[in-house]
């Protein structure tokens, strides 16, 4: 058995150089830090206030399981390249089984320096620990030795332990072999508080008992062990005889999904592409439903005869079927051969493929009993989605209500085919709620209370970016609203973007706005609703010492 | 947009109102989206024939009557669709009834929108339409055809300026006066509009209709009963 394992991974997996002091933390404790905080004695488990107070320039990084997974992946497609049974024991830390692969590299030493190189190599950085026992347990206890084995550690079993000097590059790397067999006599030294995660209430207990290392709880007697310590107990008798039994439970390694056709002669029309978009789209599903899986995500590529690449990605909330998989294809193969002339490429499509990036067990779709996709439904989701591929994904947006001040900032935009997501918002009628001054009367009965909202009804017209205006008062003066919020005149006329002055009928305000004045992106302004003697009404803030339009009362 | 009270029509009116009311909406038959309220008395039928096109002028108030028909299709299950309208204020949107679950934009379409809108006309039950500029009239009269064969409703807003749609439209809105409610000199907030809509047409709507709306509606007296069926629709 073999397990390569790289030290402080969390911080390698942020992208953090070991010359930079770092340390990432997961629930107020350090859980990894780099070689420069480590220098400065931050280590595992310091809160991180007392980390922070021994290393003043350290880089606190929070926790990501997932970015350290994702990352630890390339490590082990690489490691998949010398043995096809590889365990993920932990983000960082990875076993294979060593038979095989060793007899073909020609010895332990041989495969595991190759594995370090391997490891090194994806990672982009040096540090990968390798150790080679007959158990995981060993082998693991062995990678974490391996650095620091010729000094103290491996001093006591120097006869049974060596450390690879020959690797196949000149480079030393950090390897420990433990012969085969010879596992308890390596473990014996080690102390009890190694056997690691689980154990932890037990090698406490035993080392107040006065067994200090594993070689002492491996003299007692088995039953003996059991009787005392009970089935923990047990296992780590076992693992201290170097009896770990359990076998390596290799990953299957993901399938490869992406489906890939050469176009020869290059396609300059759009049916001779769609047609093997369509074959393609076909290839894909089948694949897919013999996994069992269902796309919701797939991005469609294609090369040109020049090397321009063409890449746009498809969601779809349900699952996307053949038929829409390949109509998806024609559209988005249409919006390129006869789209615009800056969007259109230069020659024929040489290839064509479909990557699925998101999947998900297939486990059909419950249509809802009482409404849900209708037909109406499905042929406006087929328009939608043939526009996207006119325009791009992001073109066709639905709007979901959130909370805010100004019209504009209550008013979310999702691209259409992501999830809807946020508070629900089913519109009631407009006249459900009595007239509140400053609150939506029809948002507010779904929504909480957003304090200086503007008063319903809202504006239908929402100028982005708002208009420059001026507003003046009866002498022609400009009317200006002073810090404390008031106005200094009566406004008489308004104008718009330079056009004539129109007179005002009727206003209110000034609202003064304060918004986030605790940090830089702070903005102070004041609402002014005007109506005009042509019966318009707007809505015009002062903003940085000038007026602007915001928004129109259509 | 007065309503009669229940007990003043007689067992048949009021059993054929009902009937009206319960009968599933969007049928294939139903050649008419209904419009409720004041604003659909203006059109020639109760409400918008299918497949026809509207084009609302550059007044105010143009926007939010073109909301108000967006409502009425999202009411009975229809997808609207907004092309070319950036500036649309979508919380004036939902609190004129539109569902804003059944609405979808595509701000802006570019120099593509004729071929943007045809692509959507199948599929949307209404499609408002914000007009860049001047339209070419062979791209009017393909979308008015499209729009007659899919049985959509096109609803055409105009820019600020010009009368820019070239066809003669089945139905043609304006505004010829509003008045707002609520704000003064220095005080109040603006709470409702009264609107005199003013609808042309051809055919039947030739004859000039005029009705006077409120804008959001306003019911006299108490907050509605949800648990009886209004009679005003």
């Amino acid at each position: 058995m073999l397990v390569a394992w790289f030290p402080d991974w969390p911080v390698v997996a942020a992208g953090c150089l070991p010359a930079v002091p770092a340390a990432v933390v997961r629930a107020n404790r350090v859980v990894a830090a780099t070689a420069a905080a480590r220098a400065d004695g931050v280590r595992p488990g310091l809160r991180r206030r007392e980390a922070q107070g021994r290393c003043p320039e350290l880089e606190v990084i929070p926790a990501d399981a997932g970015q350290e997974a994702r990352a630890w992946e390339s490590a082990v497609v690489a490691l998949e390249m010398l043995t096809p049974a590889v365990e993920v024991l932990a983000p960082g830390a990875a076993a294979l089984a060593t038979r095989g692969p060793s007899r073909y590299f020609g010895g332990d030493e041989a495969l595991a320096a190759r594995v370090a190189d391997a490891v090194d190599r994806a990672v982009g950085q040096p540090g990968c620990r390798v150790g080679v026992a007959d158990g995981r347990f060993t082998a693991g206890l062995a990678a974490r030795s391996a650095l620091s084995a010729p000094s103290a550690l491996s001093a006591p079993s120097a006869l049974t332990a060596r450390t690879a000097r020959s690797a196949p590059g000149a480079r030393r790397q950090p390897v420990v072999v433990v012969p085969p067999g010879s596992s308890r006599t390596w473990l014996a030294p080690q102390p009890v508080s190694t056997l690691g995660l689980g154990f932890e209430a037990l090698s406490d207990l035993l080392v107040r008992l006065g067994v200090r290392t594993l070689g002492d709880l491996a003299a007692l007697p088995g039953p003996s062990v059991l009787g005392r310590f009970g089935p923990e107990g047990a296992a780590a008798h076992r693992l201290a005889r170097g009896q770990d039994e359990r076998s390596l439970a290799a990953r299957t390694p993901p399938p490869d999904l992406a489906v890939i056709a050469e176009l020869d002669p290059p396609a300059e029309r759009v049916d001779t592409a769609a047609f093997v978009a369509k074959a393609l789209a076909d290839e894909l599903h089948e694949r897919l439903a013999n996994l069992g899986l269902a796309c919701t995500m797939v991005a469609i590529e294609a090369e040109t005869e020049h090397g321009e690449q063409l890449v746009r990605r498809w969601r779809h909330e349900g699952a996307l079927t053949a038929a829409a998989l390949s109509e998806r294809a024609r559209w988005q193969l249409d919006g390129w051969l006869t789209g615009g002339e800056e969007s259109r490429p230069s020659g024929g499509l040489t290839w064509l493929r479909l990557t699925p990036q998101e999947v998900r067990p297939d486990d059909g779709r419950q249509l809802g009993f009482w409404g849900g996709a209708t037909a109406i439904d499905t042929g406006a989701a087929r328009a939608l989605a043939r526009v996207q591929g006119m325009l791009g994904p992001e073109a066709v947006v639905t709007a979901v209500l959130a909370g805010g001040r100004s019209p504009a900032e209550q008013v979310r935009l999702v691209p259409w085919g992501d999830l809807r997501s946020g508070p629900a918002h089913r519109p009631g009628p407009a006249h459900r709620a009595g007239p509140a001054r400053r609150v939506g009367r029809a948002v507010a009965a779904e929504m909480p209370p957003w304090p200086g909202r503007l008063a319903s009804p809202a504006p239908a017209v929402i100028h982005s970016p708002p208009q420059p205006a001026e507003v003046r008062d009866g002498d022609r003066r400009p009317v200006e609203v002073s810090g404390r919020g008031m106005i200094s005149a009566a406004p008489a006329t308004l104008t718009v973007a330079g056009g004539p002055p129109l007179a005002v009928t009727a206003w209110a305000g000034p609202w003064p706005i304060e918004e986030r004045w605790w940090d830089a992106g702070g903005r102070r302004k004041a609402w002014l609703q005007l109506l005009l003697d042509d019966g318009a009404a707007h809505l015009v803030a002062r903003e940085a010492g000038r007026w602007w339009v915001e928004a129109t009362y259509s | 947009m007065n309503s009669a009270p229940a007990d003043s029509l007689s067992p048949a009116a009021s059993l054929s109102l009902a009937a009206a009311r319960s009968r599933p909406v969007a049928t294939a038959d139903t050649r008419i989206l209904e419009v409720p309220g004041a604003l659909g008395g203006c059109f020639p039928q109760p409400g918008l024939r299918r497949g026809s096109t509207l084009v609302i002028g550059s007044v105010s108030g143009g926007v939010s009557l073109a909301l108000s028909l967006a409502a009425a299709a999202t009411a009975e299950g229809a997808w609207v669709a907004a092309v070319g309208l950036p500036s649309l204020g979508l919380v004036a949107a939902a609190e004129l009834g539109v569902n804003l679950d059944r609405l979808a934009l595509v701000p802006v379409p570019g120099d593509r929108w004729p071929g943007v809108a045809a692509a959507l006309l199948d599929g949307m039950g209404l499609l408002l339409l914000g007009l860049p500029g001047r339209v070419r009239s062979v791209d009017a009269r393909r979308l008015v055809a499209r729009a007659r064969e899919q049985g959509t409703v096109l609803v055409v807003l105009e820019p600020a300026g010009m009368r820019c749609w070239p066809e003669g439209p089945d139905l043609r809105l304006s505004v010829a006066s509003t008045t707002w409610d609520g704000l003064g000199t220095g005080h109040g907030y603006l709470q409702s509009r009264r609107l005199e809509v003013v609808v042309t047409g051809r055919r039947a709507a030739a004859r000039e209709r005029r009705a006077v709306l409120r804008l959001p509606p306003v019911l006299p007296g108490p907050a509605p009963d949800l648990t009886r069926p209004a009679l005003v629709s």
